[in-house]
């Protein structure tokens, strides 16, 4: 096709570069991948690790990264532990993070939601201040209120007592959520690209606020109703901190399943024997929450973009 | 004469925010006047008996909801309940101005000392009191507006609204109150008075030092000390704090640039290698970088927490391969391991985390650099290093500009990666800040295992002021600010 050698041999070196460039990018994305994956890998195969010394079970941290001998021991022990005199202890924080993370979602993504549209579409005297506020609220460091918070939860009986220890997770569901509508600005950029045209014209034909609302805004934000909800769902299985305060220390039975993960290996009764269990109660975290973030990869990668743009 | 007369020009296109302010201060008062000369019989009266209007006007429901709202106040104020012996309403206001009394009370009614005080809850429902009263102010201006609005309805031979009106406007042109309402009670509850509450504590003496001998914390008013104390060093805490002081504010900065930059780029350069023309298996790769975000954070920090761990895999590892004798403190655990290669760890496992965010973030924004800028570009004969620092970087840069901001911010604040990593190791003995202690995980160390809560405080808002600084400067600048209304 190239008659011109001189020609010809540009071609082949430029696609002789090419092919360089290429296997070049495959190779560092391939050693990037591994040093990404080797972590994860690591605490999987702890949990399936199922090695003994001398007819001990060896539970602890050890030098060998890839196990021996492999088995669902540390699996059945984790969903049978006893931990510090209550059963079942590991199954009983599932439950509760399975709880406090449906509470948060149902009620965040309402406020969220309800807050963003006023933000966006409607137009009233306190908007400007409203969002200056909520902005200069979100600057303070979070733990700087924890404190606050959790003296106000007990002085309404909403932390640990000893009278009614399970009224903690109703403190934990509040103090997650009550502050959640002023984390707004994700919500809004998204509503702001849908046209105000939209809007003016049902207005036009008679609509409340409330109709456009429910009927035409809220049919198009199928994307930022997924994304908000998978934000404030994931959220409590991520955080711990605000848990560990809130509901105690010594509150076994109603901690969520990042406090109880955390006391394992670093709190009060923790052991290093138990760090396969450890292993194996992240897996069991682990595999739901990383299923529901590929399913909905799509909504996310779009909030994330939507979020950097907006700020 | 010119220049003079272009400058009041200038005046005039950008009014001063404080003569807006003052003005608006201004037309309030006003405004009161107005309504209180102008106003029905009605509305006179419920300047002092709120609904009173709304009575004389027959909405009835309307009145007796302001009248109820009336009553409850002033029960509330007068009667003081109590919650675990700390009341409400004015003795509240009496204990906020006043602050703790040391082991109780002398009561001359019974002769006897009384409790000592609870201080915590003095202060926080001290301040709740003066929420309440707040609110309560603004119920009774929107009581006069409600009955000055239907006087004047009613000049101009309307009927005024009916209950059943109003509650059709809160679906229709006074729906953003349905719909902020439970956001603005929320927030101002577990947000609002809570930042308060820890402002007025940098204020106090709120320390594990003032304690009685049943070991309840006291407070007394002290203003500016506590900040005072952070540079002079002359708390109870001794020079500790002072000497501590800038070490950890040097290092959150220096955390908090590093964090920041190393994820942007790795991120921008992850993102072209996967995003490059004619690679294959770009779902395979994006998925493996993404896992990590899936992932629960507490998890893959606590998993590193052991993988870097003294008899963890690295440590094994380097040792069998000959190159080190002792185990490498990574993360700073222990009191003798070197600070810096904490740091530098810390730095390094951040970047695992934060990169894949970055890369799937600017992903989609690499995909719509404009084509044509790269053709046009290839025309001219640049190299593919040069097209990417004058075209890819810039374009990606400009547009991600709020994010890097928030994420500077974010890394201020970045509790999670320092706790769960290194707890903030490798402690001073006698310090109570660590190597790589950041402002936020020192504010938590303070309060939560010290109960020293006025240094936290003051931590906490030294860190407020940084972090809004920053924020205020880049954030009114950016075209998001500025140029929001065109997107509407």
């Amino acid at each position: 096709m190239i008659n011109d050698p001189y020609k010809r041999q540009k071609y082949k070196s430029q696609k002789r570069s090419k092919i360089a460039s290429l296997s070049a990018t495959y190779v560092i994305l391939l050693i990037l991948s591994i040093i990404w994956i080797i972590p994860i890998f690591w605490v999987a195969c702890s949990a399936f690790r199922t090695e003994y010394k001398d007819g001990t079970f060896i539970g602890a941290v050890t030098s060998g990264f890839i196990p021996s001998t492999v088995g669902f021991k540390n699996f059945a022990d984790l969903f049978n532990m006893t931990y510090n005199g209550i059963e079942h202890a590991f199954l009983r924080w599932m439950g509760n993070t399975l709880l406090v993370a449906v509470c948060c979602c149902l009620i965040s993504t309402f406020l969220i939601l309800s807050v963003a549209y006023c933000m966006s579409k409607l137009k009233f005297k306190m908007r400007k201040p409203f969002m200056n506020l909520a902005m200069i609220l979100g600057l303070f460091p979070g733990f700087m209120s924890m404190i606050a918070i959790y003296f106000l939860l007990k002085s309404i009986g909403l932390v640990a007592n000893q009278d009614q220890p399970s009224l903690a997770i109703l403190g934990i569901i509040i103090a997650y959520s009550a502050g959640s509508g002023l984390g707004f600005q994700v919500a809004k950029g998204f509503f702001d690209v849908i046209p105000n045209s939209l809007v003016e014209s049902a207005k036009l034909d008679g609509c409340s606020n409330f109709k456009i609302f429910k009927s035409i805004i809220l049919p198009l934000s199928k994307p930022i109703i997924i994304y908000t909800a998978l934000m404030s769902f994931t959220g409590p299985w991520m955080d711990f901190i605000f848990a560990r305060v809130i509901i105690g220390p010594t509150n076994v039975e109603y901690w969520t399943v990042s406090v109880g993960l955390y006391d394992m290996l670093f709190g009060t009764f923790a052991d290093i024997n138990l760090f396969t269990k450890f292993a194996a109660g992240c897996v069991v975290v682990g595999i739901p929450i990383v299923t529901l973030f590929m399913f909905l990869q799509k909504y996310y990668v779009e909030g994330v973009t939507a979020g950097a743009v907006k700020g | 004469m010119k220049s003079e007369m272009t400058r009041k020009e200038e005046k005039v296109k950008k009014p001063n925010p404080f003569v807006t302010f003052f003005s608006s201060f201004k037309s309030f008062f006003v405004n009161f006047h107005k309504r209180f000369v102008d106003g029905s019989i009605g509305t006179k009266l419920s300047h002092f008996i709120m609904g009173s209007g709304s009575f004389y006007h027959g909405q009835y429901v309307k009145g007796a909801m302001y009248l109820f709202l009336q009553v409850l106040f002033i029960l509330f104020m007068v009667l003081c309940p109590e919650i675990n012996g700390t009341p409400y309403g004015f003795k509240a206001l009496i204990n906020l101005r006043l602050g703790g009394s040391e082991g109780g009370d002398f009561d001359p009614m019974t002769g006897e000392m009384t409790q000592p005080s609870n201080d915590q809850l003095m202060l926080l429902f001290g301040l709740v009191t003066i929420a309440i009263i707040i609110l309560y102010l603004l119920v009774w201006i929107s009581n006069i507006g409600s009955s000055y609005k239907a006087d004047l309805e009613a000049k101009k031979g309307k009927k005024p609204t009916t209950f059943k009106d109003d509650l059709k406007a809160l679906l229709d042109s006074k729906f953003h109150v349905l719909m902020l309402t439970p956001t603005c009670l929320a927030a101002l509850v577990f947000t609002l008075l809570p930042t308060i509450f820890m402002i007025c504590m940098a204020f106090t003496t709120y320390n594990q030092f003032d304690m009685n001998a049943e070991g309840t914390v006291l407070f007394h008013w002290n203003g500016f000390s506590n900040f005072v104390y952070m540079f002079t060093g002359e708390s109870q805490l001794g020079s500790e704090i002072k000497a501590r002081f800038l070490p950890v504010l040097g290092w959150t900065f220096i955390w908090a640039i590093l964090a920041t930059l190393t994820c942007y780029f790795g991120g921008i350069l992850l993102a072209i290698l996967i995003n490059k023309k004619g690679l294959m298996g770009k779902k395979v790769f994006r998925t493996i970088f993404i896992l990590t975000i899936a992932i629960p954070q507490f998890i893959s920090l606590l998993s590193m927490r052991n993988l870097l761990g003294e008899y963890g895999p690295v440590n094994s590892l380097l040792q069998s391969l000959g190159w080190i004798d002792q185990p490498i403190g990574f993360l700073g655990l222990s009191a003798s391991d070197n600070e810096y290669v904490a740091k530098v760890v810390v730095i390094i496992v951040n970047m695992w985390l934060g990169i894949p965010y970055t890369m799937l973030m600017t992903s989609g924004i690499l995909m719509n650099i404009p084509a044509d800028l790269y053709e046009a570009a290839t025309v001219d004969g640049a190299s593919k290093t040069k097209m990417f620092f004058k075209i890819t970087l810039p374009y990606v840069v400009f547009i991600t500009t709020p994010y890097l901001i928030s994420s500077f911010v974010g890394n201020i604040n970045s509790f999670n990666t320092i706790f769960l990593l290194t707890g903030g190791g490798p402690t001073y003995v006698g310090y109570q800040a660590g190597g790589t202690d950041l402002l936020v995980t020192w504010l938590y160390k303070l309060t939560i295992d010290n109960g020293e809560y006025n240094t936290g405080a003051v931590i906490g808002i030294i860190t407020f002021m940084i972090t809004s600084t920053i924020t205020l400067i880049t954030y009114r600048r950016s075209k998001a600010y500025n140029e929001e209304d065109t997107f509407q």
